[in-house]
């Protein structure tokens, strides 16, 4: 006991320290530590796993997705969005479309970038969607399937077509009859998204890549090709190379593009399925030709004149990622008026030029040029009529679907 | 003598005694109970609740209730046992690596650095200043098909034996086993150095002192000194850097490809792709169960009782 210097303390708070410690039942020995939290452990597991019946359908029966709208007295709004998607000032300070929307309207935006894979997303937002609960945010901006989702769930407020006055009139036609969201009653597009082929020239010795077929038989490119951990994008490239069209495709078109695919996984010609990362290994020049977004391969082009891009003939996938108010949500108003802001000519083309992805609203060519001719005529932020014809959308799957082919898709990509 | 004490004074001292006894019987439980609450609250329910979830069985629109469906754990384990055995094997291999590594620098920091020790340890610990996802992705340039580490080792011709074996694939190593247990390896080195260290800054000098007085050798010094000594450090070492590694998915998704996906990949996909949220529950409870066996055997058979 000298470790405790005897000298300082009391001979009775000695005792009761050699007691606790050593003797009786007091002492906290290792063995009594271990049985009572052991006890302690199985009685609290017992009840909980007895008590724990199961997870609540997510679909909310009874009571709908509105809320009470505090936007009147409330001058604010919460917009969660993806990184580096709206367009920002040359000292990376200021994001000028959305500040000059405060100043017209007095609305306060909470502009928070915390979206950066659709799944993800799901994660983290579906646990008070299930439960009923305002997740703290207005709005937010998911790709179609998840839209999808939200909206078949009932998760998504409907929104009020006399707050969106600019989105009716000048969205694209080609955006305006999704078939998970008829008549856009839920969602509004922010941008749209074409899945094209990209290659770097340099690592495919200056060949042209564009078809899906080449990226899967083309022996020069073994081991250099990448395919998207998008399930939709893969698949609907390979579906419409094989003839089929993505939008009425299916179970066996499915279970033949996943086969084709896994073929090109077993002679080890695709290298992997990647997210957003392929950026990095095609401009390297370690993948010599993959699917891409199109956003992207602009935005690469500007740094590396090798980057090229080809539509297959046989046509690409288009998608979009879309503005949604979820449930529970205290600003509607403020984030209808915010998605009718961005359909207003000058700020739409400011937004286009600065992110580069296909704009989904209708009459910009004129203020895109005057921002920048050479954007007007880029096919990938403004579609021609060709390109537009080419284009196609993944059908919108049912909740037994989605499961079945995305764990088909993920054996295929190894998880 | 104890006839003498009377009742009427043994009624009078004890419950005095007793409530005394008590509030000193509790004392340590109230000390422990704000871990108690903590491994409650973040550990034992969460565990709970996912052994709930394994043995559920619906959809995301139905909901999902408890079923009792307990051949989840066998179908999890019947369509994911490759992703099992990689997983094992590359953790395993990317411990056995990080014990040849780290060992001879845990002893050249703890003996021989002399007034560069903690310059060496702050070193060692330097990586941590940066995201695990940048050292990762760090790797990616590191390991490129155009990089320095490829066009020698290709010239060297080690590329061809590692292809032969089945570790590389082609003239590249991203997107290859290698790539992946070579990104385990780095990122979990400072967890295999640092108990090491502790383990071996603690031995006396004056064994070695006299390992040498009795005409030792210094092979046999250290098999016979050194290493026993130590072995509380490479028994923390191993399980520091074993059990991260054999969940861990982001070196495989990075670093890797199709074909070399961990168990992890797998759990995440589940839960967060598929929204089989049972089976993912049921992956992550069998993982469980692999390590804490191989650890339980582990540890008995190095019979080190007091870890550092």
């Amino acid at each position: 006991m000298e470790q405790y210097e005897p000298d300082s303390l009391s001979a009775a708070q000695l005792a009761a320290m050699r007691r606790s410690l050593t003797n009786g039942r007091g002492a906290l020995t290792r063995r009594s530590l271990l049985r009572a939290s052991g006890v302690g452990a199985l009685t609290v597991g017992g009840l909980a796993s007895l008590s724990a019946c199961g997870i609540p359908p997510a679909k909310r029966e009874g009571e709908g997705p509105a809320s009470t709208d505090y936007s009147a007295r409330e001058k604010q709004l919460n917009f969660s969005n993806w990184t580096q998607y709206i367009d920002i000032s040359d000292d990376e300070k200021h994001r000028p479309t959305l500040e000059a929307f405060t100043k017209r309207t007095g609305i306060q935006v909470k502009y928070t970038e915390d979206i950066n894979d659709n799944v993800e997303f799901f994660g983290k937002i579906k646990p008070q969607l299930a439960a009923g609960q305002d997740t703290g945010r207005d709005l937010i901006c998911v790709t179609d399937w998840l839209a999808a989702r939200i909206i078949r769930l009932g998760w998504a407020q409907k929104l009020d077509p006399a707050n969106l006055p600019h989105a009716y009139a000048n969205l694209s036609a080609q955006f305006r009859r999704p078939d998970w969201d008829p008549g856009r009653a839920h969602s509004y597009p922010w941008t749209g998204i074409s899945t094209v082929i990209a290659y770097n020239t340099k690592a495919t010795g200056g060949r042209k890549v564009d078809s899906v077929t080449q990226l899967l038989d083309d022996p020069k490119l073994k081991g250099r090709v990448a395919f998207l951990s998008e399930m939709r994008d893969s698949v609907g490239m390979t579906l419409l190379d094989m003839g089929k069209d993505p939008g009425t495709f299916t179970d066996a078109d499915f279970d033949a593009a996943v086969g084709r695919l896994q073929k090109g996984v077993a002679t080890q010609q695709i290298r992997r399925f990647t997210g957003n990362d392929y950026t990095g290994d095609l401009n390297k020049g370690d993948l010599a030709a993959c699917l891409a977004w199109a956003g992207d391969v602009i935005q690469l082009q500007a740094d590396n004149p090798d980057i090229q891009f080809a539509i297959p003939a046989a046509g690409y996938i288009t998608s979009s990622d879309n503005l949604l108010v979820p449930a529970k949500a205290r600003h509607k108003t403020n984030a209808e008026k915010l998605i009718d802001y961005y359909y207003e000519l000058p700020v739409a083309a400011r937004l286009a030029a600065y992110i580069n992805y296909v704009c989904p609203v209708e009459g910009v060519r004129e203020e895109l040029a005057r921002i920048d001719p050479a954007l007007a005529s880029n096919t990938l932020i403004l579609p021609d009529k060709a390109m537009a014809a080419k284009s196609r959308a993944f059908r919108s799957l049912s909740s037994e679907e989605e499961t079945a082919y995305e764990e088909k898709f993920a054996k295929l990509i190894g998880a | 003598m104890t006839a003498t004490l009377t009742a009427a004074e043994k009624t009078a001292a004890e419950p005095v005694v007793r409530t005394t006894a008590t509030r000193k019987r509790l004392v340590p439980y109230w000390l422990l109970l704000p871990g108690v609450l903590w491994l409650l609250v973040f550990f034992a329910l969460p565990m709970v609740y996912q052994a709930s979830t394994s043995v559920q069985t619906g959809s995301l629109e139905r909901g999902f209730e408890v079923t009792w469906h307990f051949s989840t754990y066998w179908e999890a384990l019947a369509d994911y046992w490759p992703q099992f055995v990689r997983s094992l094997l590359y953790a395993g291999t990317a411990t056995v690596l990080c014990l040849i590594l780290g060992y001879p620098l845990a002893y050249l920091i703890a003996f021989k650095a002399g007034r560069w020790r903690n310059l060496l340890l702050v070193l060692v610990i330097a990586p941590f200043f940066t995201s695990f996802l940048i050292r990762t992705l760090a790797w990616k340039t590191i390991l490129a098909d155009g990089g320095a580490v490829v066009g020698a080792l290709d010239a060297l011709r080690v590329l061809d034996v590692t292809t032969a074996l089945g570790w590389t694939q082609g003239d590249r190593l991203l997107a290859t086993p290698l790539a992946v247990v070579c990104g385990l390896t780095y990122n979990f080195l400072p967890f295999m150095i640092l108990p090491l260290y502790t383990s071996l800054e603690r031995i006396d000098g004056r064994l070695h002192e006299a390992a040498k007085d009795l005409y030792a050798s210094p092979a046999t010094t250290f098999r016979k000194v050194t290493f026993p000594l130590s072995m509380p450090g490479v028994v923390s070492g191993t399980l520091l850097t074993f059990i991260p590694a054999s969940g861990d998915y982001v070196n495989a998704e990075l670093l890797g490809s199709t074909d070399t996906k961990m168990v992890g990949n797998v759990i995440q996909s589940q839960f967060l792709r598929v929204l089989d949220y049972p089976t993912a529950a049921a992956l992550s409870f069998i993982l469980m169960a692999i390590v804490l066996i191989m650890v339980t055997v582990y540890i008995r058979r190095a019979g080190t009782e007091d870890l550092v």
